[in-house]
């Protein structure tokens, strides 16, 4: 009981496991383009969680620094794999990630 | 800390992550899931703030709210004919999925709960860390700082690049 009613690095940690866990699921098992990028968002989200809260608990600013660029690199992230999605939608007509396969012999 | 309410809070705003973020990965409609990645991305943020990092916090509020969430939703209505279609995103390795889900949520958590001695520090991190992040960026982050820099002008050339509409000459398909 007193595990769960003092708020520890535990908690935080388990917080980010089940984001990243739900993340890489969104990842595998969709075929919708966008919500596999919805799911690559919950697993930086994951590891943001994990970077505070290291940083939190040693009392350094290492971590804080770290989530920042993180945020920056999810931003650019994001904006040119839209591009790339919009551009697949121009010439397949589907974003369905399981049926983009004119690579493959 | 064990305050009845800080702990009552904390519970709160880590159930709206998880279970917000539980909607986006197993509902079936897409736009359903954008909405509810706005939920997790409000949760994330207050537990940022329970974590005393409340620049991040509300960087993430404006660049993830405000930016990214955005442009999944464009994303979402450039590449759907809202009109004739109900938005349903199918599913595929279904029972994979799920076993590699539970099998990294156990090894994650096992590895979390057995791991002894976090090295953690007496003296955690405390009030606001507006003035030390800006103290580290411009003394020990500089070059991260400067390459991200680059590295956003490069992505707003190519995104803008890539996604320019073109008059349809070069269609090969």
């Amino acid at each position: 009981m007193e595990q769960l009613t003092t708020i520890g690095i535990n908690h935080y940690l388990t917080i980010s496991a089940i984001l990243f866990s739900l993340g890489l699921y969104a990842v595998m098992t969709r075929k919708n383009a966008i919500v596999v990028l919805m799911g690559v968002e919950l697993i930086l989200n994951a590891a943001n969680i994990n970077f505070l809260a290291f940083s939190h608990y040693n009392g350094g600013m290492e971590g804080v620094m770290i989530s920042l660029f993180v945020i920056v690199l999810a931003a650019a992230e994001a904006a040119v794999a839209l591009a790339i999605i919009i551009n697949i939608y121009k010439i397949f007509k589907s974003v369905d990630v399981s049926s983009i396969d004119s690579m493959k012999e | 800390m064990s305050n009845p309410t800080y702990t009552a809070i904390f519970y709160l705003f880590a159930a709206i992550t998880v279970f917000s973020a539980a909607f986006v990965v197993f509902s079936r409609n897409v736009i359903y899931s954008a909405f509810a990645l706005l939920f997790t991305f409000f949760g994330v943020a207050a537990l940022y703030v329970f974590l005393s990092a409340d620049f991040i916090a509300v960087t993430q509020v404006v660049v993830y709210v405000g930016g990214i969430l955005v442009l999944l939703l464009f994303g979402v209505m450039f590449t759907n004919n809202i009109m004739d279609t109900d938005l349903k995103t199918d599913v595929m390795h279904a029972l994979p999925g799920t076993f590699l889900f539970l099998g990294l949520l156990g090894a994650l958590l096992f590895t979390f709960y057995t791991t002894n001695g976090w090295m953690l520090s007496e003296t955690v991190l405390q009030g606001s860390v507006v003035e030390r992040i800006g103290f580290e960026t411009m003394s020990r982050y500089v070059l991260p700082f400067e390459m991200a820099s680059i590295l956003l002008l490069a992505a707003l050339i190519g995104a803008a690049f890539l996604a320019r509409y073109d008059n349809g000459d070069t269609n090969e398909h």
